[in-house]
């Protein structure tokens, strides 16, 4: 999918993650990632959000995550809606 | 060397000296000794009134190296460390060690007397904000000691925590130094964790914003042991010493782990006449004292008294006649205060009274039910309440520890996971308090008994609640959050975690930037 305007999705809630995606020139994945457990799960969160833009075919995209401890399952349902608020 | 809970401590810490290895709950006890007070008669004719804290630390001969100590009553609204620290540093003293029962965001000017050497040393049973902060970057010269409110008072007692000096922040003192919390502006109620350092420092001076004529009326803390009178505009912001007003947990998740620990209570048996009770302050906990109530009205049952650090909650209960006793060592709202002041039976306890392992019995020794919290609980049931899960210290023991050893039933609650974190892992970041005195843990999906408790695991199986071992309730829980990496730790030690017997159950290091 081709990532044409600026979306968000999330929240700044605890458990939840706030996405904001828009086109990258460049090309690529650009991922900005801050996480209140960037220590503990910061690899898991990254790997999460990279395999979620592979299932949608998403290949350029510069993303900023804020996350506040969001479980796997919300991170995917936020990208996924950020994503289709994008294209 | 390891203690028997296999933590890995060095036999000796720089800054600190000998370790004494935790070998148990009651393995260090038996037949001990009370220190020596050296003191100075007062004569008739002297006033003990002086102008100003300066006077006063010069009266005392305060010198480099000295340790001088404070109480945490007046909690996030002290204005007395700052005040007295403030005068030490003006003095171009060195080396100062400064043993504060606990210590709050508000003394956040303590960083840069730590940067700057004139504080060397620091002592204390619980520590938030940026003080703790700072330790944990290691910006403390030696290892910062943490007690329990038990085990400090076991410290000064047996001369283990020597005080040159105690500042007594004091609500109202009269002018020969009776000093009680319950008037004045900044009335904080039970001044208990005061008791000791009144009791065992070379010199005592209280610190008031409510001098009054001679005799002050109550009397908490008397005339015998308080060497200057200092008067100062204000020792603390009302608004930061007590929470308006403490409230119940309104979240559906909390409100689950209440009833369930409720339950579990009820199915031990101590739920009967007689029944004593303590909780904290948090929401789930008051929850818990809600659940009880409900069960305490619906039974009949009188018990015999509640402890701690005492909330409007409890008064109400009390108020009700469901405790006919309240043992009080710190009062946290006004309406605790104004309990404490009228109510005969809403009782003062010292911290030795309370929780001293060295005493001839503590009040925690004849607790029944305890609940407590956790930052992280083990599959071996050590709780840590002292770092957060990133080795940050953010808390201690206060009196975990204490109440944990002595009452018959210890229940930890807690969420599940905080966040995406789970609570319950293979080895907590810091032992506060051994799994051995922990009976049952109640999270939102579940209930673990500790193993060494067969009785609780027999009753709880006549139950509908679900128990299930501690190692399911882990896999549960990573499931939803996937597996933590471990943090990483530098070697240097920030702070050393005594046990209320004095030993040291474990280290707390530095964090890495």
């Amino acid at each position: 999918m081709e990532i044409k305007v600026p979306a968000k999705a999330g929240t700044m809630e605890s458990n939840d993650i706030y996405i904001m995606i828009q086109p990258n020139d460049e090309g690529g994945i650009q991922l900005d990632l801050e996480s209140i457990v960037m220590a503990q799960f910061g690899k898991q969160i990254k790997e999460t959000i990279l395999a979620t833009l592979e299932e949608l075919d998403v290949k350029d995209a510069h993303i900023i995550a804020k996350d506040r401890g969001a479980l796997d399952y919300t991170i995917r349902a936020r990208i996924e809606t950020a994503v289709k608020r994008a294209i | 060397m390891k203690n028997v809970l296999g933590r890995e401590i060095p036999e000796s810490i720089q800054g600190y000296g000998t370790v004494k290895p935790f070998k148990g709950a009651f393995e260090s006890l038996g037949n001990v000794e009370k220190k020596s007070v050296q003191l100075r008669s007062i004569v008739p004719g002297e006033s003990k009134i002086l102008s100003s804290i300066r006077e006063a630390m010069e009266k005392c001969n305060i010198k480099d190296g000295m340790t001088i100590s404070f109480h945490h009553h007046l909690r996030n609204g002290d204005y007395v460390l700052n005040m007295v620290l403030e005068e030490v540093a003006n003095m171009g003293l060195k080396d100062i060690k400064v043993a504060a029962s606990s210590i709050f965001p508000i003394h956040a000017p303590l960083v840069e007397h730590m940067r700057n050497g004139t504080v060397t040393g620091i002592y204390a049973n619980y520590m938030s904000g940026p003080v703790a902060e700072a330790i944990s970057r290691g910006e403390l010269k030696n290892p910062a000691i943490m007690h329990t409110h038990g085990g400090r008072a076991r410290a000064i007692q047996a001369g283990d925590l020597k005080i040159d000096i105690a500042f007594i922040a004091s609500p109202t003192c009269d002018s020969y130094g009776n000093i009680n919390g319950v008037q004045g502006p900044a009335a904080c109620g039970s001044l208990g964790y005061a008791i000791p350092d009144a009791l065992y420092a070379d010199k005592t001076v209280a610190i008031t914003d409510n001098l009054v004529p001679y005799p002050a009326s109550p009397i908490e803390i008397t005339q015998e042991y308080i060497d200057y009178i200092v008067e100062v505009d204000s020792i603390g912001d009302p608004k930061g010493i007590v929470s308006g007003t403490t409230r119940i947990t309104r979240d559906p998740v909390g409100l689950k782990i209440a009833k369930m620990t409720s339950q579990v209570i009820e199915a031990s048996g101590l739920l009967k006449d007689g029944f004593s009770f303590q909780t904290g302050a948090g929401g789930t906990s008051l929850a818990v004292a809600a659940y009880v109530k409900e069960l305490m009205k619906e039974k009949e049952i009188v018990g015999s008294f509640a402890a701690g650090g005492i909330t409007g909650y409890i008064v109400d209960m009390f108020e009700e006649g469901l405790f006919k006793s309240l043992f009080d060592v710190q009062c946290f709202d006004l309406k605790a205060v104004e309990s404490y002041r009228d109510n005969k039976n809403h009782q003062g306890m010292s911290a030795s009274m309370y929780g001293n392992p060295h005493n001839k019995g503590a009040v925690v020794n004849n607790l029944d039910v305890m609940i407590l919290g956790a930052t992280e609980i083990d599959t071996d049931f050590n709780v840590n309440v002292t770092t957060g899960s990133n080795g940050m210290i953010m808390g201690g023991s206060g009196g975990h520890s204490d109440t944990a050893a002595g009452a018959k039933l210890s229940i930890v609650v807690t969420q599940l996971m905080r966040g995406r974190l789970p609570i319950i892992v293979d080895s907590v970041t810091t032992v506060t308090t051994p799994g051995e005195s922990i009976d049952v843990l109640v999270t939102e999906r579940g209930i673990a008994v500790n193993p060494q408790r067969q009785d609780l695991i027999e009753k709880l199986k006549d139950t509908n609640l679900p128990v299930m071992t501690i190692e399911e309730l882990k896999e549960m829980a990573e499931e939803m959050t996937g597996i933590p990496e471990k943090i990483q730790l530098d070697d240097k030690i920030v702070a050393v975690v005594e046990y209320r017997d004095g030993t040291v159950i474990d280290v707390v290091r530095k964090i890495k930037d």
